[in-house]
């Protein structure tokens, strides 16, 4: 079972206990913006073999949104961090760059 | 190679001859430099695309060419139900043709891919889905797809393991297709395969795609770990790794991917020769013609490429089960396996041509790919012949997700289907 550790409250969590939020640092477009940003904002996803920045709620815990970097292809959680970073923490870049050396990077 | 014809004159005459004179069904040549069509992704919706390109629109330079085995991704991990019960026009229209399809394709491929119609019942269990699959019922008139609503009562004349007085979700009565059923999902991917290499496509197995190659906005071929392949045209119908492929491509899809994962039991005498499928409690099962009770769950929330699934949905498919079928409670399971599944927003497929010029798409089957093989094919074969959609494909355009035509099946069905 997939287990996180939830930044805010600093429990390692089970995965049934957490809500899945799909992909992070999604850049919004609003009102006013183009079609196509509009549609990349709302639906165009990376969903990438390997190493995948998302979003989680530790739905039976604290409520809070934090943030993981975990590996889609096997499930490796790489780190965890809050969500009020807006760009991946460089602790947890820095903890996949240890583990994938052929990572390109986050992009 | 593979040109003779199956039937039961072959039979006697190889049995007199100690059955020496079978043939592989299809050819495994190397990649030729080029071909008209090439498309990515030997499984059930590739092949078919590949069959019906040859058949209906005379394409027959074409490649099928796939990193595994042939059927080895999700047209081998699927639990074979085939039905058409939809909700909206364009679905109903597509997956009814597939079904429709299915009836006599053993006939078409020369090959037994032993459809089952045995009738396939949605179980209401509660007062929403109750008027939800009435409202499916008369939908489904309207757009020539014969399904009914049953009571309770013949639920139970239909299904006699089942348990419709349950304390929490009685059985209120069911959606009823009577043609929809099974198939045989390996004979489907290979049927379709031995149809195409009589045509004298080549099946490339083993042959992954490492890269796409484009010339001002135009794909020219791809590069795979058997060499580099020119194209005229090229197919990616590779379900939940299209937005892999994608990536090679240099645009995004509006789709996720995650693992969906199935269980059988140990093979038991025959109880139940219908499929049932329940979707408030989130399972459904249908008997194999071994005598296994083929099980299908939930998918996980989060994406993923493992073929594996989560744990818990293993408890909660279980659980859901034994409720409604009580004699499965002691029965073992026998196998687990997954398979990663591209969903969409709306829950609908794409047929799409893409950003980058003769490069089209047939992604976001999500759940729902095996029982729309034919279907799929037929149409994503017309789609890649002419250049635009046909009737078939056309409202399954990726442009939809900027218009924001969606065409949701996924309040329509509540869950994964």
């Amino acid at each position: 079972m997939l287990i996180l550790h939830c930044p805010y409250c600093g429990v390692d969590c089970e995965e049934a206990e957490l809500a899945p939020g799909g992909e992070a640092h999604l850049k919004r477009f609003g009102p006013g913006s183009s079609d196509t940003d509009f549609e990349g904002y709302m639906f165009a996803r990376k969903n990438p073999k390997g190493v995948h920045f998302e979003r989680w709620r530790h739905a039976y815990g604290c409520g809070k949104w934090f943030l993981a970097a975990r590996c889609t292809a096997t499930l490796e959680v790489f780190g965890t961090y809050k969500a009020q970073n807006s760009v991946p923490h460089p602790d947890v870049i820095a903890a996949v760059k240890a583990r994938r050396p052929d990572w390109e990077g986050y992009k | 190679m593979g040109n003779r014809r199956y039937s039961m004159f072959a039979v006697a005459r190889e049995a007199m001859r100690f059955h020496a004179g079978w043939e592989r069904a299809w050819k495994s040549p190397e990649p030729k430099k080029r071909y008209d069509v090439v498309v990515v992704g030997a499984g059930g919706h590739g092949l078919a695309t590949a069959y019906y390109l040859g058949k209906v629109h005379g394409i027959t330079n074409v490649a099928v060419i796939e990193k595994g085995w042939l059927g080895g991704g999700n047209t081998g991990r699927n639990t074979t139900i085939i039905r058409s019960n939809y909700l909206q026009d364009p679905s109903a229209a597509i997956y009814e043709k597939a079904r429709g399809l299915y009836e006599d394709l053993s006939q078409d491929l020369n090959y037994n891919v032993m459809f089952s119609p045995r009738g396939l019942l949605m179980l209401a269990q509660s007062e929403h889905e109750m008027r939800g699959y009435k409202r499916t019922v008369y939908a489904n008139n309207l757009q020539g797809v014969e399904t009914r609503w049953i009571e309770r009562n013949e639920v139970k004349d239909l299904v006699p393991i089942i348990n419709i007085d349950g304390p929490r979700y009685p059985v209120l009565g069911a959606l009823y297709q009577e043609r929809g059923g099974t198939a045989r999902h390996d004979a489907v991917a290979w049927g379709y395969a031995r149809g195409c290499s009589n045509m004298g496509m080549d099946i490339i197995q083993q042959c992954e795609v490492t890269g796409v190659r484009t010339e001002n906005g135009k794909v020219v071929g791809v590069d795979t770990s058997k060499g580099s392949i020119d194209c005229g045209k090229l197919a990616m119908v590779v379900a939940g790794h299209s937005s892999v492929l994608a990536e090679m491509a240099g645009f995004r899809l509006p789709i996720e991917s995650a693992a969906l994962q199935a269980w059988v039991s140990e093979p038991i005498k025959p109880c139940m020769d219908v499929v049932v499928m329940a979707n408030l409690v989130h399972g459904y099962m249908s008997q194999s013609d071994k005598g296994e009770m083929v099980i299908g769950g939930g998918t996980d929330g989060f994406n993923n490429y493992t073929q594996r699934g989560s744990w818990h949905h293993v408890e909660e498919t279980v659980r859901a089960l034994v409720e409604t079928f009580p004699m499965i409670s002691r029965l073992k399971m026998l196998r687990q396996w997954g398979g990663i599944v591209d969903m969409t927003g709306d829950r609908s497929p794409i047929l799409s041509k893409t950003p980058v010029e003769n490069i089209f798409v047939n992604c976001g089957w999500g759940t729902g790919g095996f029982k729309s093989i034919p279907g799929s094919g037929w149409a994503m074969a017309e789609l890649v012949a002419k250049g635009e959609p046909g009737p078939l494909a056309a409202d399954f355009g990726l442009n939809r997700f900027i218009e924001g035509r969606f065409i949701d099946e996924s309040v329509a069905a509540g869950v994964a289907h």
